[in-house]
């Protein structure tokens, strides 16, 4: 493949999908597209349905109606290899307490069939400076830790997309440091990067796309420079909000 | 066979979530001990009552005990939406079914030899006479319970009152596993009066393999959302 | 089934036929025997039973549909089928007692019609308290398709290994069972009467699936209202 299409051609794709949750629809007629190389912030109030199109596109969740594609085919049919290039961090770690960091990871490293695992494990804790702690049992960790360790997770495969939602939740501020500065390689590395986050101003200096979405909607989509702030009530602070 | 390894490796990871805790285990088998502690005691009875009383009271004892564990079995998987992230990878669904299975099967084996122990001590019989063919009874039986209880407890996992739930689902729907199981047992435990023992172990054979085979089957549905 | 067999025929021709079920039930057919008058419960609770036996085969079938179409309509009609259904096993089940103390001084037995249906009655709650506990009712249908095709697996089992149980473990055959001669009057009576229960299912099967139409439009409109309220 030409390396100008690589590039262009959307990786991900959402087509005209809803998602009902029993009557309630999370999702209406949302459409995008995410090629590689690119970073993206997924912008919205609580409830607007972030989170919910985040799982879907990790295939966590199925839509109820439109279609989902990883490299042009539908991931409901087969999502094999949309799972193995996608990294997902949500609210829940997916750790299991009674084992360590490293067991862990060693266990879903294995659900991904793959080799070097240890090498791998090491590459991934180190990214999130967990190393140290890689023998301590993943309940005796602080949601920070934790949060630290369910992202060495995500990247322990070396995905070529990674989704984040608000990934940040319970980081201290060098680990946001260290976080934001990984983000901003991902373009680089010719990685897509979509996430969402709570802070504007942090989003917006990660990223050069915004979707803003609003119930169920999008709202926005489009590059993150010149984007109608005030038509899509998004106030940015004078000053950055600290974590507490 | 990479599927092979999947399965060794949710079986393992659940053998290992549980040696940490060893919760899960010790409870079945004190539960499975109490039941079939307070049915000795209750009844008393002289040994040739015993052999018909005996199978029921076992195989009681082994369902809420089984119960107790498919509950537990799910309840670290919940915690941290484990069982969603097991989902993240690209792995068959049923696979992570088999390998949870083979847990809940093998914790209940365990749970299971504690009570026969116990049980030949109080009621005072030999299972030995006939101990290859409890065996397979046990091993058939257990396998199509513990299959039920795998499935149904990833479906009550997304209840409010998931105990129950699974309960109520387990108990209906596994009453001919335990019904022939104890029949089976009872006969062989008479020394196979009938000459029907083939028979008593393919008939819970046969019905565990259908249940079995069901949800490895449907389990990818019970995680989809 | 909705534009091809509008509901007020099927009210009146359930009127009509249950109508002429009674008839039969109390007049036209004779007494019996040994058992006197209320043998005549025997007309209400056979057909009660099959009824309730259609109805988990339409989950069943439902579910099957449900999991590989992924209509809606399919989870609707489960959903449905349930809850009449629901009411038919009951009604065997106190239909069964009613007619067995009278008529031979037990409460109740275990025989293969009352096994069966008894166990069925088990899966349609199990069924219904599916139903009612999921916390995500975005997962309702799949999950209840789950439990409706391993519920009939388990129909088809019990009624197996009920026939081979009581080849073990004989009972005196009592309540009607498959073999014990009717008289020819009886038969056509016991016949009308299915027919008239099974009107009265598929009456009350239609009626609750509009129910739950309606139920659906509103919390529709409820949403629709309150996105509105929240955007001014």
């Amino acid at each position: 493949m030409h390396p100008q299409d690589q590039i262009t051609k959307p990786v991900l794709e959402v087509r005209n999908v809803t998602k009902f949750f029993g009557d309630l629809a999370a999702l209406k007629e949302v459409s995008l597209a995410i090629t590689r190389g690119e970073s993206a912030l997924l912008y919205g109030p609580n409830g607007a349905g972030k989170t919910t199109l985040l799982r879907m596109l990790a295939s966590l969740a199925r839509p109820s109606s439109g279609e989902i594609l990883f490299d042009g085919r539908n991931i409901e049919r087969d999502g094999t290899q949309a799972k193995a290039a996608i990294g997902f961090v949500s609210h829940a770690t997916f750790l299991y307490g009674e084992l360590t960091v490293r067991e862990n990871l060693k266990f879903f490293g294995s659900l991904f069939g793959l080799s070097n695992l240890e090498k791998r494990i090491d590459t991934a804790l180190d990214l999130f400076h967990m190393r140290s702690r890689s023998n301590v049992f993943a309940r005796d960790l602080s949601r920070g830790l934790q949060q630290r360790t369910s992202l060495a997770r995500a990247f322990l495969h070396e995905p070529d997309i990674v989704i984040l939602d608000e990934p940040f939740t319970g980081l201290d501020s060098e680990s946001v440091k260290n976080l934001e500065s990984l983000m901003l390689r991902l373009p680089e590395q010719g990685k897509a990067l979509l996430f969402s986050t709570h802070d504007f101003d942090q989003g917006a200096a990660l990223a050069r796309r915004l979707i803003v979405l609003r119930a169920g909607r999008v709202r926005y989509n489009g590059p993150l420079a010149g984007a109608p702030l005030d038509d899509l009530g998004i106030v940015r602070s004078a000053e950055r909000v600290t974590d507490e | 066979m990479s599927s092979l390894k999947i399965i060794w490796n949710v079986f393992a990871k659940d053998l290992r979530v549980e040696w940490r805790n060893r919760e899960t285990l010790a409870s079945m088998c004190v539960f499975g001990l109490l039941i079939v502690f307070l049915f000795n005691f209750a009844f008393e009875t002289a040994h040739e009552e015993n052999l018909r009383l005996l199978p029921a009271i076992l195989w009681v004892a082994i369902a809420f005990a089984g119960v107790l564990g498919f509950n537990r079995s799910f309840a670290s998987e919940r915690e941290n939406a484990c069982l969603e992230g097991m989902t993240l990878a690209p792995v068959d669904p049923s696979m992570i079914f088999v390998g949870k299975m083979l847990a809940n099967l093998f914790f209940l084996g365990i749970a299971e030899v504690v009570m026969g122990f116990a049980a030949a001590l109080w009621f005072n019989v030999s299972f030995l006479p006939a101990l290859g063919e409890l065996i397979l009874i046990a091993f058939f039986g257990t396998l199509g319970y513990a299959a039920l209880g795998t499935i149904f407890g990833a479906i009550a996992a997304n209840t409010r009152m998931r105990e129950v739930m699974l309960t109520v689902l387990q108990f209906p729907i596994a009453f001919w596993i335990l019904m022939l199981s104890i029949d089976a047992t009872g006969n062989a435990m008479r020394g196979d009066p009938n000459g029907d023992w083939l028979g008593g172990v393919a008939r819970v054979a046969g019905i565990s393999l259908v249940f079995l085979v069901a949800s490895f089957l449907l389990f990818e549905y019970v995680l989809e959302e | 089934m909705k534009e091809k067999f509008p509901t007020s025929w099927l009210l009146v021709l359930t009127i009509v036929w249950m109508s002429v079920a009674i008839y039969m039930d109390f007049l036209y057919a004779p007494e019996e025997e040994t058992m006197g008058q209320v043998q005549r419960i025997f007309y209400v609770h056979v057909p009660c039973a099959w009824t309730a036996l259609m109805g988990f085969i339409i989950i069943f079938c439902a579910s099957i549909l449900y999991l590989w179409k992924r209509s809606p309509a399919a989870d609707e009609l489960a959903h449905a089928t349930g809850e009449v259904g629901f009411i038919f096993c009951s009604g065997v089940l106190i239909t069964g007692p009613l007619w067995a103390k009278p008529a031979w001084g037990i409460w109740w037995t275990w025989s293969p019609r009352l096994t069966l249906t008894f166990l069925l009655w088990l899966l349609y709650v199990a069924y219904l308290m599916l139903r009612s506990y999921l916390v995500n009712p975005g997962r309702a249908a799949n999950l209840c398709a789950v439990v409706g095709i391993i519920g009939f697996a388990d129909v088809i089992i019990d009624y197996m290994a009920i026939r081979w149980w009581r080849t073990q473990h004989p009972q005196p055959v009592i309540m009607g069972g498959p073999n014990s001669g009717l008289d020819p009057r009886m038969l056509l009576t016991l016949l009308v009467s299915w027919g008239a229960f099974t009107c009265l299912f598929f009456l009350l099967l239609r009626m609750r699936l509009r129910l739950g139409r309606m139920r659906k439009e509103l919390s529709e409109i409820r949403h629709v209202l309150a996105f509105k309220l929240s955007e001014d």
